[in-house]
């Protein structure tokens, strides 16, 4: 007889049911969709805020299981994560109009929103509810569907609270089948979804090798490259104020939103005063042999130490041999130089700031620059200054398209402390080699038809007072279909243990390259 | 030149000098006659090839035999992986693939207890016949006219005499007819307790899909109790999630003695069948397990692709899509309908399994030659050619089902032409 290696293995090769059982989904997405697109407005802000309010229930919940699978964050700043992408990301396009015609008399066109049809949007593990719910909103605001494919470590968490924003949605009236999660993630199968001709875009975020794949995928993408934002502070600024902020935003979830500050920039003469500030808001500034292990241990042979992403700066410290203040918010590597030359300026998605003095505000644009040629171009920057040339010439200066004045980085270039479009997905457009430089809204799952008349003023428009419009409102959905029971994580797609392991170790290594 | 590599044809006119040389001058004959010159070549999807290339939506799908679509590419993986271990088995012994499909099958249906395997409808409704005589030791089957239970021995007497004369199979003595949807003559049938079995489809497809009277299917099954019949669901057009639900028979809220699936419980790419028994009338199988023995029943690679099948429409994606696609021809077909109400006047429809009904005795004919013009392969009910059968699959996205009905639309006025013209459709 033959000896068999495993006793258990199967004898027969069963075809992959993730990916039959994804394609299934796509379907469904088409036809939920196809109903939901003759939505009107009334109907379809009925569906998002039922959603929402949702969304904004589950926020606690989904903070603490976000982070207990993960190991990453902040309970307490994911729950405000989730809940801003909740009814305040809703009030902001309360007056997005994505669902009625424009006439516009004036110019002789009328156009006519068209909804993409099917959005398949890739979730990180670094913010992975706040990103679903981000991403669904959007969705539903601009009437698409949607399939998450959530990052394996955080699969769990992202598939239930795809179920729990689904069934709001269909008890709103929406058909089912609108919201959708991939219980079996891997990056072959998520490879396979991408370049399906019945996905209309894919929303990219995670690591810069998926976001490069979901550019290759033949499909329209939208996919948002890595951040790395250098923040300067000009000695125009009150200091005190500046560091505060400063140590907030790298404090916030720790630093796992791609938007926070990577390396302080100043200048030699407000150093103290700003090492004053850092000090009082709860940093600890390394000393040179500090510095010196932290380097060793965060970038083990000049790669990031994956454990180190969203954890906290005391837990680091201890890692690293440092001794710190249990109250220790944030660590500041003091470095002599930046870019590739040191790794401490890369992005590293923890609360570990690379601090670099300049002697003049020249000298820190152009440091500022040579980070982001590095890594983070089209991403953010931030500036704290008021001097108002100044944060002109900066932003000129820099491949970035936002610079955040004043205000914590993370939240500011998300849009929850300045206006900027509250976003998950911050475009890093053409610097980064993206397809849109702004913050992702629901203006981007829409393309419109556009009807134009004869410039000529003979020809006249007709009155469209009266035209109907081109929408069935609410139609009666068909039954929705029980949930799918998810599979618990080691039986994931007859996968053994070791092997999700590995897909998960490799899948970080690639979240952590370039994390957006 | 069509080169098969095991064999090869000049052109489609050789391939039907052929066929009517050696296989089947009649039905070669009779589809030429009726201007449907179809010879399928490939086929992938929902979506058949003539041999001259042109491409055609599948809505015939040999009733059901298509539910997934042509060489469903997790069903051939299936097959394919079954073939690399398994065999058609040795249909003496106990097996693992048929057990286990057994076993899947089974609990798919509340209140069966064991299912018996065949290779082909009629074989399995054979052997329901057959288990009925055991448990009640009575002859006699009832059956409605114009049902269909396959061309076997006991399952053609069932049947249209068009089947059963032909061949002197027809034996009014032990099989006796009532009208569809005719409670009081059922029970004059039943009434002298001699009665071994009451067969019937959930919705007569041969007969172009009738829905049967609010409760007549129950009011069948107690007047079945009464008189000491056994009530047969034959479910091989009705099963498999065509009525939305996994077996027709739920969906109307039956407890049948038996039910008999086939067709596309083999996914369409390997036969099987199946008899689903309750304990009651199971007995044979232990006083005679051999009493029915058949070399290809229940091939152990037909029991991996059918396990396959169950579990693929047991999915939720499956369950919500077979909806939507209902709920989409539902609205479509009655607003065409309501557009067209000179030739088409009537829809019947559960689920995904429709009849259309035109105004004109051979209407369906003209419709499903229209429709073949027009790139859609539905075909007309053969025991009443007013209706035309449109059986789209669970797995239809909405792409596909929207160019139907563009088709459909298309083909309407050629519809009329047909209808109008002295020679007809065929
Ligand atoms: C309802 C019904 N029962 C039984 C059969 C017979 O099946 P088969 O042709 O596989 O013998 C058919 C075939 O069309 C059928 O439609």
């Amino acid at each position: 007889m033959q000896m068999q290696l495993h006793e258990d293995a199967p004898r027969l090769v069963v075809p992959d049911r993730a990916e039959a059982t994804a394609r299934m989904k796509i379907d469904r997405a088409g036809w939920a969709v196809r109903s939901y697109a003759r939505f009107d407005r009334a109907a379809v802000m009925r569906v998002t805020r039922a959603v929402a309010e949702a969304a904004h229930k589950a926020a606690q919940e989904y903070a603490e299981w976000a982070v207990r699978e993960t190991g990453m964050g902040v309970v307490e700043h994911k729950r405000l994560k989730n809940e801003l992408s909740a009814h305040p990301l809703v009030d902001f396009y309360e007056n997005t109009d994505l669902v009625n015609p424009r006439v516009d008399t004036g110019r002789k066109m009328v156009e006519i929103p068209k909804p993409a049809g099917v959005v398949l949007a890739l979730t990180p593990a670094t913010n992975p509810v706040s990103t679903l719910y981000y991403k669904a909103i959007l969705a539903l605001l601009s009437r698409n569907a949607v399939i998450f494919s959530p990052h394996p470590l955080a699969r769990a968490c992202c598939a239930h609270a795809a179920a729990r924003l689904e069934a709001a949605a269909v008890a709103a009236g929406a058909p089912a089948g609108l919201i959708q999660c991939i219980e079996e993630p891997s990056v072959p199968l998520v490879q396979a979804l991408m370049a399906s001709p019945k996905v209309q875009v894919i929303l990219a975020t995670g690591g810069g090798p998926m976001v490069r794949a979901a550019y290759s995928s033949g499909n329209p993408a939208i996919g948002v490259g890595p951040g790395n934002a250098p923040v300067y502070v000009d000695p125009t600024a009150d200091q005190t104020l500046a560091a505060q902020r400063i140590v907030d935003s790298k404090a916030f979830d720790n630093s796992v939103l791609c938007t926070n500050e990577s390396v302080l920039i100043s200048l030699a003469e407000n150093a103290n005063r700003l090492e004053r500030g850092l000090r009082a808001a709860g940093a600890h500034i390394l000393s040179e042999p500090e510095v010196g292990k932290l380097r060793a241990w965060l970038f083990p042979h000049g790669h990031l130490n994956t454990a180190a992403v969203g954890k906290s700066a005391v837990w680091i410290a201890q890692q690293a041999g440092l001794r710190v203040v249990p109250s220790t918010r944030v660590l500041i590597a003091p470095v002599a130089q930046v870019g590739l030359d040191e790794p401490l300026t890369r992005e590293k998605l923890c609360p570990v700031l690379a601090w670099a003095t300049a002697e003049t505000f020249e000298r820190a644009t152009g440091m500022a620059q040579m980070i982001l040629r590095m890594t983070g171009a089209g991403h953010s920057a931030a500036i704290h200054c008021e001097d108002p040339q100044k944060a002109m010439d900066f932003a000129a200066a820099l491949s970035v398209y936002r610079v955040v004045v004043n205000a914590p980085c993370s939240q500011g270039a998300a849009g929850f402390a300045t206006h900027l479009a509250p976003s998950f997905m911050i475009g890093t457009g053409y610097f980064g080699r993206s397809s849109v430089g702004e913050n992702i809204g629901p203006q981007h799952l829409v393309h419109w038809t556009r009807l134009a008349w004869n410039s000529d003023a003979s020809v006249q428009m007709g009155d469209f007072g009266a035209v109907r419009a081109p929408f069935e409102g609410q139609a009666p959905a068909p039954r929705p279909a029980p949930a799918p029971a998810a599979a618990p994580l080691a039986e994931a797609g007859g996968m053994d243990r070791d092997m999700l392991r590995q897909l998960i170790l490799q899948e970080l290594r690639e979240l952590t390259r370039g994390q957006s | 030149m069509f080169n098969y590599g095991f064999f090869n044809f000049d052109s489609k006119a050789e391939l039907l000098d052929k066929a009517i040389e050696y296989w089947n001058p009649g039905k070669t004959k009779f589809w030429q006659d009726a201007g449907i010159d179809l010879v399928i070549d490939r086929r992938e999807g929902y979506f058949l090839y003539d041999m001259s290339g042109r491409r055609l939506i599948d809505l015939h799908l040999n009733g059901g035999t298509y539910n997934f679509g042509h060489r469903n590419p997790e069903l051939v993986a299936t097959l394919k992986s079954a073939l690399d271990y398994f065999d058609m088995g040795n249909h003496w012994f106990p097996s693992v693939a048929r057990a286990a499909f057994a076993e899947k099958l089974v609990k798919t249906a509340p209140g069966m207890k064991y299912a018996i395997f065949g290779a082909g409808g009629a074989e399995a409704v054979e052997i329901a016949l057959k288990t009925a005589r055991y448990a009640t030791k009575r002859r006699k089957i009832v059956s409605i006219i114009k049902g269909y239970h396959g061309h076997s021995g006991l399952s053609v007497a069932t049947g249209d005499d068009r089947f059963s004369k032909i061949f002197l199979a027809d034996r009014p003595e032990e099989f006796v007819q009532v009208p569809f949807n005719d409670i009081d003559a059922l029970e004059r049938a039943l009434r002298g307790r001699d009665v071994a079995a009451f067969i019937i489809e959930t919705i007569p497809a041969t007969y172009g899909f009738p829905m049967p009277n609010d409760g007549y299917l129950k009011a069948c099954q107690e007047l079945c109790r009464r008189y000491g019949t056994l009530y047969i669901a034959d479910e091989v057009q009705t099963g498999l999630m065509r009525t939305g639900m996994m077996w027709g028979w739920q969906s109307y809220g039956l407890e049948p003695d038996m039910f008999v699936t086939g067709k596309g419980l083999g996914g369409g790419i390997y036969p099987i069948s199946a008899c689903v028994v309750t304990e009651k009338c199971g007995g044979w199988l232990h006083e005679d397990g051999a009493a029915h023995i058949s070399t290809s029943g229940g091939s152990e690679l037909g029991c991996v692709v059918g396990h396959q099948v169950i579990d693929i429409l047991q999915r939720p994606e499956v369950i919500s899509n077979v909806h939507f696609v209902a709920d989409f021809f539902h609205r479509s077909l009655n607003q065409m309908m309501a557009a067209h109400s000179d030739v088409f006047v009537g829809i019947r429809q559960r689920g995904v399994i429709l009849g259309l009904e035109f105004d004109h005795p051979e209407g369906a004919v003209a419709v499903s030659r229209a429709l073949y013009e027009n790139g859609v392969w539905a075909i007309f009910s053969s025991l009443d050619k007013r209706v035309l059968q449109f059986k789209p699959g669970v797995l239809l996205d909405v792409a596909t089902c929207q160019e139907i009905v563009d088709r459909m639309e298309a083909a309407m006025p050629r519809v009329r032409a047909l209808l109008r013209s002295p020679r007809r459709a065929a």
